[in-house]
């Protein structure tokens, strides 16, 4: 029974020290980074006159259904991102108060959807950093939207084979390379990029590259000093990064831009599945197998033998 | 109405309107213009009618009302009704020939001679096809021989009206005469179609015109109607459509809504479903006058599938939504908790869990009678 | 299966008995829904919403489903690591409401996933593999329901030994020593997998953490659903071991659920006391005061109550285990219930609670459960008797 007691004492030991050799080090590890080719889009709620002009245009370039069950079928009047609707206009009001915000995948640095998707059916393009989505690989477990902070991705509760649907930035839309423009962002040739950027009337929704939309973003700032909350720009280091970048006058939490801290969204997580089967890939559950199994071997071996024994005893 | 050879058209116009030439090409400039072609093809036309070129158009009329011809004549622009007169050569017109019998005959005839496989070939009202077409006839002609005739050498086709593009009102149930469009008898060939009750005569225009101008024809639909002229639908741009996006509807005729000019959707409007330029283009050039100017549902009469089938008051799907004038808040609340399925939840979990509690008294004796099933408590 | 001496005898008696029927019915209820759902979407059937993706199919079926299927795991840890061969009797049975609980969450599972057709893809797209807990969980609950089927394989070997063709009493025969052979590293796996998985389903909620309420995240997850589910592994053993008793009249195992009650007792101690204490250093208990707080208190409170009677001298009393079993089941599962389900918050705009239908397929494989167990008891050598019985029931 010694023996036993302390080869578990011992696998537990093991199993543990891999545990915490792992996560200690995963936690300090660099964050990750947007790539340099970051594609993103940069809203400033001042600007917004809650036209829709983004929500119709983006129902027609992604060809998505009317959410219009409620109304009879009169209008397109989803309340909210769904299955058919995967960017949205709402309305902030309180007191004096007001302010539109735009809804959509915020395509985050280190997005808590992939962490979440097991066979990368939602993955994010190396080169534009687009959280993408590829149904082939997908289970529909959805785990990606218990993982989204911001509550992104929708799912086809209504079909029987159902799929993921979220913002890609468009990128069914994109044939050729985003080059410089005139205006100093990176973009498509039009009729290429994000629909809802470029047709924006008031481009209180513009899209471009990562650094240059928060370049922007800071200029903006600068220029108008106590114009805009807290003078931030949201999703430069929220929830780790994300390459939707927002301006507003109101605070961001009360149109639904979580306050999320600087903590990417899966580090927690990350650091204690990396730490327990990857940083030393695979030791403790092979080192917990072992032990397990030369238990086993002993406590069987000493019975038969204490069986034996008994056999012969009688 | 035989063509006549004129070499000065600055004469000829002085003569007979009291234009000078430049009064003339500002004429045509503006009529351009009205019907959606360039400015710089008024002039063309000045030009090419000073020339004597003018194309010969051959205008049948089948099963109709004629109204088709009626509204062209209201046109109110400066001297259009005439204008087309002179721009091109009407060589065959059963309401406007003063010729009759068989004069007006070998008009049609020597004129299709004339020019085959350049003139234009108008249709108005629908053709009888029932019992071999005897329902209508012409100089002992039926009206598909007829049309089959014109056709064949013509250089463009178009059906004026919804009698002619796909049967109109001689075509509504039952149908008595078989009657059908001209597209559907000249199968096979381009038959431009400018459907309307009666069409919007610029449409038409606009058509012809650019034909003659560059002999070719416009962009057209699945169902050979310009795009130019039908490419949206006719709540795209009604005057009444903020009342839609805000949900202000007329409930009943006469009522507040309707005569503060709100929506007619509700009254069965067909303005969703109709492709037709009514709002932007208006009738005859007077503001308000088509049905929902005049606080009148559309009745889709442009649309094969609606006009004279769907009831006036039936109200038709909405094709494409797009968002209301409203938006929804941070937060709309989603979900909720039926009573049935809360009774349903509680009654399961409480039995078993209860169940449980219970069947373990009867457990603790002798057990040869206790629980009826092995409950675990899930 | 070992070298221990035993007599696994299958029950007998009469299939087809009213309570059996009964269960029948409601697993006939349940696969009718579950049949609307396939063919018309889950939406057709559910609840579940764009706030709420997971619902009771995964909070109840699956995670609870898996964790009632690990009274194998947490009798294996006492008989083969910590050498208790007394409890040996307690296997088999355990075994086989682990392979059903398993079998079951599986199901629940296939009926949860949108794209279910693509399952096949996550053990077979190696070079796609990310580094997900889920997968972790996918891979190991599938494994794991494997190696239950090998653990209980000998039971219908031993039937077949029993059987009267030669061909199949010679396959058994190879069969059974074949397992025999392999026992060793057979049941390491069978420990190792419950131990990976059930911690990976507590890694699994650390990913919707900023939605999580802070009393149900903390980064003891996964330790806390391993030693959760060897709570629940041992609630279940006794509840199976004193109804099946009862039920069958088998003779009772009552003392040696009385010294399994008592290592249950401290376990539940143990978590009680980690779960505040916890809460407590990383400054949570300010949140106590409030409807979450309450929930909280139930999954500390209850299996401390289960602990009060398990720990004492009512124990010896088949009556207090059951409830000292059922206070203690309840209490754990309400931990996993909570952790998946209302710990989560997605935002005060959205609310969930199972519609019927999708509580009608719940129960359905719940009753599937239990029906399956009591057809399989009955056909099969499974529970421990002293004599091959011909009893009727």
């Amino acid at each position: 029974m010694a023996i036993d007691r302390r080869a578990l004492i011992k696998s537990l030991a093991v199993g543990g020290t891999a545990v915490a050799a792992g996560v200690a080090p995963a936690s300090a590890a660099v964050r990750k980074t947007a790539p340099p080719g970051a594609m993103g889009m940069l809203y400033d709620a001042t600007l917004c006159i809650g036209c829709k002009t983004c929500v119709v245009a983006c129902k027609q370039a992604n060809d998505m259904p009317a959410e219009s069950a409620a109304n009879g079928g009169l209008w397109d009047a989803p309340t909210d991102l769904d299955s058919k609707t995967k960017n949205i206009i709402k309305l902030y009001h309180e007191g004096e108060q007001e302010s539109f915000v735009k809804q959509q995948c915020m395509h985050c640095v280190d997005p808590g959807c992939v962490s979440a998707c097991m066979l990368h059916s939602l993955h994010k393009d190396e080169v534009t950093g687009v959280v993408m989505y590829d149904p082939t690989y997908c289970v529909g477990c959805r785990y990606c939207m218990m993982a989204c902070p911001f509550n992104i991705p929708k799912f086809e509760f209504e079909k029987a084979a159902p799929k993921i649907v979220k913002c890609e930035l468009c990128r069914q839309r994109i044939k050729d390379a985003a080059v410089m423009g005139p205006g100093g962002f990176t973009r498509y040739p039009k009729g290429q990029g994000p629909a809802c950027c470029e047709v924006c009337p008031r481009e209180a929704v513009i899209y471009g590259r990562r650094d240059e939309l928060l370049a922007e973003a800071k200029r903006r700032i600068a220029a108008w000093p106590g114009k805009y909350y807290k003078d931030r720009v949201y999703g430069e280091f929220d929830g780790g990064g994300t390459q939707v970048l927002y301006l507003a006058h109101v605070p961001f939490d009360r149109i639904g831009l979580p306050d999320l801290g600087t903590q990417p969204v899966p580090e927690t997580a990350y650091a204690v599945q990396e730490g327990i089967y990857y940083k030393i890939p695979f030791l403790a559950p092979v080192g917990l197998f072992a032990v397990l199994g030369a238990v086993i071997y002993r406590n069987r071996r000493a019975d038969s033998v204490g069986a034996a024994e008994k056999e012969g005893k009688r | 109405m035989a063509s006549s050879r004129r070499n000065d058209a600055d004469r000829v116009f002085s003569d007979r309107h009291g234009l000078d030439r430049r009064d003339f090409i500002r004429v045509c400039t503006m009529a351009a213009v009205a019907v959606g072609l360039p400015a710089s093809v008024g002039v063309k036309w000045a030009e090419a009618a000073a020339k004597g070129l003018k194309p010969s158009v051959i205008w049948l009329h089948f099963q109709e009302c004629t109204g088709c011809t009626e509204s062209l004549l209201r046109t109110s622009h400066p001297a259009l009704g005439q204008l087309i007169l002179d721009l091109v050569s009407l060589d065959y017109c059963e309401t406007l020939a003063a010729a009759a019998g068989y004069q007006v005959e070998d008009a049609l005839h020597s004129a299709m001679a004339a020019n085959a496989g350049k003139y234009i070939c108008v249709v108005e009202g629908a053709i009888p096809t029932k019992d071999n077409g005897i329902y209508c006839k012409i100089g002992g002609k039926t009206a598909i021989d007829m049309l089959n005739e014109v056709a064949e050498k013509a250089g463009a086709i178009i059906a004026i009206g919804s009698c002619a593009s796909f049967g109109g009102i001689p075509a509504a149930d039952p149908n008595p005469t078989g009657a059908t469009g001209a597209p559907q008898i000249l199968a096979g060939k381009t038959v431009v179609t400018i459907p309307g009750c009666p069409a919007n005569p610029y449409n038409f225009l606009g058509t012809a015109l650019q034909f003659v101008t560059f002999g070719t024809l416009p962009a057209l639909d699945d169902k050979g109607r310009p795009r130019f002229a039908y490419g949206r639908v006719i709540h795209e741009d009604c005057p009444r459509r903020p009342h839609f996006d805000a949900g202000r509807f007329v409930q009943q005729f006469g009522d507040e809504g309707h005569r503060e000019g709100w929506c007619l959707y509700k009254m069965g409007c067909k303005g969703p479903v109709t492709h037709a330029n009514c709002s932007l283009q208006p009738f005859c050039e007077v503001p308000g006058a088509w049905p929902i100017g005049i606080g009148h549902p559309c009745v889709g009469c442009t649309e094969q599938a609606i006009a004279f089938r769907i009831p006036l008051h039936t109200t038709v799907e909405i094709e494409h939504p797009t968002p209301p004038d409203g938006y929804p808040p941070i937060k709309a609340h989603q979900g909720g908790v039926s009573a049935a399925a809360a009774g349903l939840a509680g009654l399961v979990g409480g039995a078993l869990v209860g169940g449980g509690w219970v069947a373990a008294k009867k457990v603790d004796g002798g057990g040869e009678k206790a629980g009826t099933k092995p409950d675990k408590g899930a | 299966m070992s070298s221990h001496a035993q007599v696994h005898v299958a029950m007998g008696g009469r299939l087809m008995t009213r309570p059996f029927m009964v269960l029948l019915a409601i697993a006939g209820v349940g696969a009718v829904t579950a049949a609307v759902r396939f063919l018309y979407g889950i939406g057709a059937v559910s609840n579940l919403s764009n706030g709420y993706p997971w619902g009771v199919w995964i909070a109840i079926d699956v995670v609870v489903g898996t964790a009632i299927g690990c009274g194998g795991y947490a009798v294996g840890i006492l008989v083969y690591i910590l050498n208790k061969g007394q409890y040996h009797p307690l296997v088999r049975p355990a075994v086989l409401t682990s392979l059903l609980g398993y079998g079951l969450a599986v199901i629940a599972v296939i009926i949860d996933l949108g794209r279910f057709w693509s399952l096949w893809k996550v053990p077979v797209y190696v070079w796609r593999w990310s580094h997900s807990p889920q997968l972790e969980v996918a891979l190991c609950v599938a494994a794991y329901t494997l190696v239950l089927m090998i653990e209980l394989s000998p039971a219908l070997f031993e039937k077949l030994r029993a059987g009267t063709s030669t061909g199949l009493r010679r396959l058994a025969e190879r069969g059974l020593t074949l397992v025999e052979k392999n026992f060793v590293w057979i049941l390491a796996l069978g420990l190792l997998l419950p131990t990976m998985h059930q911690s990976s389903l507590g890694t699994m909620m650390l990913l919707p953490g900023p939605r999580m309420h802070p009393l149900w995240l903390t980064p003891w997850l996964p330790l806390l659903f391993v030693v959760n589910c060897i709570l629940i592994g041992f609630a279940v053993v006794v509840l199976e071991a004193t109804f099946s008793a009862a039920a069958f009249g088998r003779p009772r195992e009552t003392v040696m659920l009385a010294s399994l009650s008592r290592i249950a007792g401290w376990i539940a101690v143990g978590w009680s006391v980690f779960r505040v204490g916890e809460a407590a250093l990383a400054g949570k208990l300010g949140y106590l005061n409030s409807g979450y707080g309450l929930a909280f208190m139930a999954e500390v409170l209850l299996p401390l109550a289960a602990a009060a009677i398990l720990l004492s001298e009512r124990r010896r009393q088949a009556m207090w285990q059951v409830r000292g079993a059922i206070l203690l089941f309840v209490g754990a599962a309400l931990h996993r219930v909570d952790t998946y389900l209302v710990a989560f918050r997605p935002g005060q705009a959205f609310s969930y609670f199972p519609a019927v239908p999708e509580l009608l397929i719940t129960f359905g494989i719940i009753a599937a459960e239990v029906a399956i167990y009591i057809a399989v008891v009955k056909t099969f050598p499974i529970l421990e008797g002293p004599v091959p019985a011909k009893k009727t029931f």
